[in-house]
């Protein structure tokens, strides 16, 4: 290709001292090793996957104990947590000397896996979950834009029928627990979120539970 | 009869190719890599289906399997704002040198007596220095005058951030500016310590906290 025609103009090239003719290729391996060290060297080192935040909000810290009577809890579920242990129960809480007409509050014990504890959140929160999946194919039809979709979903979180949850944890809970019940409450689309401090009864009630 | 002739061909290859394709790829590492700094302490966060990324203005305290607590902020500016309110606040005092080390350092975990000594060594001795984390109890809350300088100065710097943005013609979202609480806490922690810290926020009005954590599937969006 990029060759100098050295046709024509002969009859001098007798004498002509000619240059060395070297390959014009260079030796490309170790530059190769090179590339291939630092691909490697790259590949290790770099982590894709960013990690992510899970945001929840707290509720404010009063100055003084507000000594009102609980509000009634409607469509609640409140979740005791323990080292890798988790129960809840619905509704509100009956302690055994001050029993509610169907008898003091028990304990069920459930699972974090899906069959668990995700599927005791879809069954409760079937409210919310069965308007979202018809919202869902309304949007998919284009019958609805999606920024109404999360405002109304937003607005279907926070209705009286939807579900509650109330988190309480004992001391020895692990903060894995806690983030994975948290996580499975996100997924099922429940925006009332509490994290509060767990009552006497109910650590009583939890720890006969556990030595079970 | 006439001999066979085999093709004579040269017994090295062109690489050129490969090379073009290695050092293609070596460059896409190199800049979708992302270097942490180094952390004094390893953290194994719970998973979660959440796709929010981390913020880039935020005020992070770390908890790590046995409970201690560490702190970081991002905002170089708004480090040395609040190491210098810290340090008249617990009469510890630093050089120069040690301010303009400690707005670059990553997380620390070390109490204010502590922390010119720390910030001296070098990075990797950090890992070996023996402290009990940042002090949070009801006598000697280090934590809670952190968060709160932390967050003045983040605020104050956020703020600058915003006027720029807005001076170049963008329209920038104010919330994006203001610093962002965050919680990393160890999945093998136990909750009642990383419910300390979270206190600590609420005492100061905090009530908006985010929780680290890694990505997993999600079964409703699976895409």
């Amino acid at each position: 290709m990029a060759e100098i025609a050295d046709s024509g103009g002969g009859g001098h090239d007798k004498g002509k001292k000619r240059a060395k003719k070297s390959s014009t290729r260079v030796d490309m391996t170790p530059m190769v090793d090179l590339a291939f060290l630092l691909l490697t060297f790259f590949v290790l080192t770099s982590t894709f996957s960013k990690p992510k935040v899970m945001s929840l909000a707290y509720p404010a810290k009063m100055d003084k104990p507000v000594d009102v009577n609980a509000p009634k809890l409607n469509n609640g579920i409140t979740f005791l947590l323990s080292k890798d242990k988790i129960f809840y129960y619905t509704g509100e809480f009956y302690s055994a000397d001050r029993p509610g007409k169907d008898g003091p509050t028990k304990l069920t014990e459930t699972n974090f896996s899906a069959s668990g504890l995700r599927k005791v959140l879809a069954d409760l929160n079937s409210y919310v979950l069965l308007r979202k999946e018809g919202m869902v194919k309304k949007v998919k039809a284009k019958q609805m834009a999606d920024t109404t979709y999360t405002r109304e979903l937003e607005q279907l979180k926070g209705k009286p029928e939807a579900l509650k949850v109330l988190v309480k944890t004992d001391d020895k809970a692990l903060c894995k627990n806690f983030i994975d019940l948290i996580d499975e409450v996100k997924i099922a689309e429940i925006g009332v979120i509490a994290p509060v401090p767990m009552l006497p009864a109910e650590l009583k009630l939890l720890e006969t539970q556990l030595k079970k | 009869m006439p001999k066979i002739k085999i093709p004579k061909s040269s017994p090295s290859i062109d690489m050129t190719p490969m090379v073009d394709l290695a050092f293609l790829l070596v460059t896409f590492f190199m800049l979708a890599a992302s270097f942490r700094p180094s952390e004094p302490v390893t953290v194994e966060t719970a998973s979660s289906v959440s796709d929010k990324v981390i913020p880039e203005n935020m005020i992070m305290v770390t908890i790590d399997p046995i409970g201690k607590v560490y702190f970081n902020l991002t905002d170089p500016e708004a480090r040395k704002e609040a190491l210098s309110n810290m340090a008249s606040l617990y009469k510890v005092s630093f050089n120069e040198e040690q301010i303009e080390k400690f707005s670059l350092m990553s997380t620390f975990g070390c109490t204010m007596k502590e922390l010119p000594a720390y910030i001296n060594l070098a990075g990797e001795a950090r890992k070996e220095f023996k402290t009990e984390g940042v002090p949070l109890d009801s006598l000697d809350n280090q934590l809670k005058n952190w968060i709160a300088y932390s967050q003045a100065a983040a605020l104050n710097t956020g703020k600058t951030a915003y006027e720029e943005a807005k001076k170049k013609g963008l329209s920038p979202d104010a919330n994006d500016f203001k610093p962002k609480f965050i919680i990393r806490a160890d999945g093998k922690a136990v909750y009642k310590k990383a419910e300390k810290v979270i206190d600590v926020f609420r005492e100061l009005n905090l009530n908006n906290l985010s929780f680290v954590t890694s990505s997993e599937f999600n079964p409703n969006n699976p895409n």
